[in-house]
C-alpha cells in the first residue's frame, strides 16, 4: 500500500466533517465506519470551533486541513499557515477554486500554491483537475500526493470521466492518487478503487444522505470492496458471452 | 483604536495582538492574520497594532 507522506492509512476513506445534521451523527459516522482521515477547515472563531476541535481530537484520527474557498495563491498560503499552526499538521488539502458554479480548482494557481507551500515545508495534498499535465506539474512542484476530482464538489455525479481518471492511473503508478469530490454513491467510491485509485475523500453523499452513519458504513464497505478486488486482479469485459461451465463431458440428451 | 476584527468595525485599547485577544476573549486554538498576513502565536505579543488594522482571528472548523 502506498503512503501519503509516509504515513500508511490503515483504510482508503478520508471523510469531510461538513453539513452533518447534528456534532453527535458526525462523530458516530467516524466512529461505526472507521474512516482514518478528517479534513477540516478554518473559519472566523464564533465560539463554536474549540468544541469541534475537542470532538475531532477524541476521534484519534488523521486530521486534513483544508484551504476550502480560497481564490487566490495568497489567500490559499496564509490559510494553510494558520491551519499548520491551529492542527498542528503539516498535511494540507490545497484547493484554489477557480469557477464560481463547478468549484473548478484553478490549476494555474494551485501549482503556485503548492510550490510555495512545499518549500515551506508543507505536505500538500492538492484538489486538482485529471489533467496529466498539470499532474506533472504539481509533482514537480513537490506534491507527493494528487487529488483528481471525480465530479464538482458535491454534485453526487460519481465519476465524470473514467478515462481521463485511468490515464491519470497509468501515467502516475507510483503516486498515491486520491478522488476527491464528485461521489455520490458507495458504486461511485468502489469503481474509483476498482481503477486503482488509492484512496476516495468524500464528505456530501454522506453527510447529506438520510442517514449519514449508514452511509459511511457502506462507503467504507465500498471502498475496501474496490480496493481488494482491483488487488484480485480483475477479468476484461468481453461482448460475446463464454460459458463458464465446461462443454465437454455434457450429456447427449438431445 | 479602530481597526476591523474579522470583519466587524472595532475601538479596542489593546496595543498589541495577543493584547488583542485578551481583551476580546479569545481562548483556546485560535490561529491569526493582520493585513492578510499570517502572525504565528509565538510574535502575538511583538506584533503592534494600528488604526485601520484589519484582524483575523479563526478556528476549527467543520470542512470537506
Amino acid at each position: 500500500m502506498k503512503t501519503f507522506y509516509g504515513t500508511e492509512l490503515s483504510n482508503p476513506l478520508m471523510l469531510g466533517t461538513a453539513q452533518y445534521p447534528s456534532p453527535a451523527i458526525l462523530e458516530q459516522a467516524f466512529r461505526d465506519s472507521g474512516a482514518g482521515v478528517a479534513t477540516v477547515s478554518l473559519r472566523r472563531e464564533s465560539g463554536a470551533g474549540q468544541t469541534f476541535w475537542q470532538m475531532i481530537r477524541d476521534l484519534d484520527v488523521r486530521v486534513l486541513p483544508n484551504t476550502a474557498g480560497c481564490h487566490t495563491v495568497k489567500e490559499a498560503v496564509t490559510t494553510a499557515q494558520m491551519a499548520r499552526e491551529v492542527f498542528d499538521t503539516r498535511w494540507i488539502k490545497l484547493e484554489l477554486i477557480g469557477h464560481t458554479d463547478s468549484l473548478q480548482p484553478d490549476v494555474f494557481q494551485l501549482v503556485e500554491a503548492a510550490r510555495i507551500l512545499t518549500e515551506d515545508g508543507f505536505q500538500v495534498f492538492p484538489y486538482t483537475t485529471d489533467d496529466l499535465i498539470v499532474g506533472e506539474r504539481l509533482l514537480e512542484a513537490g506534491c507527493e500526493v494528487l487529488m483528481p476530482w471525480g465530479a464538482p464538489i458535491g454534485s453526487g455525479r460519481g465519476l465524470n470521466n473514467e478515462y481521463a481518471l485511468r490515464a491519470m492511473r497509468a501515467e502516475f503508478p507510483d503516486v498515491p492518487l486520491v478522488i476527491d469530490a464528485g461521489i455520490g454513491l458507495p458504486s461511485h467510491a468502489a469503481h474509483a478503487m476498482e481503477l486503482g485509485y488509492d484512496a476516495v475523500l468524500l464528505n456530501t453523499a454522506v453527510a447529506r444522505a438520510g442517514d449519514p452513519v449508514q452511509m459511511a458504513c457502506a462507503m467504507m464497505r465500498a471502498v475496501e470492496a474496490g480496493q481488494m478486488a482491483h488487488q484480485a486482479d480483475p477479468i476484461e469485459a468481453r461482448d460475446m458471452a463464454e460459458p463458464s461451465t465446461p462443454v465437454i463431458g455434457k450429456a447427449f440428451l438431445s | 483604536m479602530k481597526i476591523v476584527l474579522n470583519g466587524e468595525p472595532r475601538d479596542v485599547r489593546a496595543a498589541t495582538l495577543s493584547e488583542l485577544l485578551e481583551e476580546c476573549g479569545f481562548s483556546g486554538r485560535v490561529a491569526t492574520a493582520v493585513n492578510e498576513e499570517f502572525v504565528p502565536s509565538s510574535l502575538r505579543i511583538a506584533r503592534k497594532l494600528a488604526v485601520g488594522d484589519r484582524v483575523e482571528v479563526v478556528s476549527p472548523m467543520q470542512g470537506g
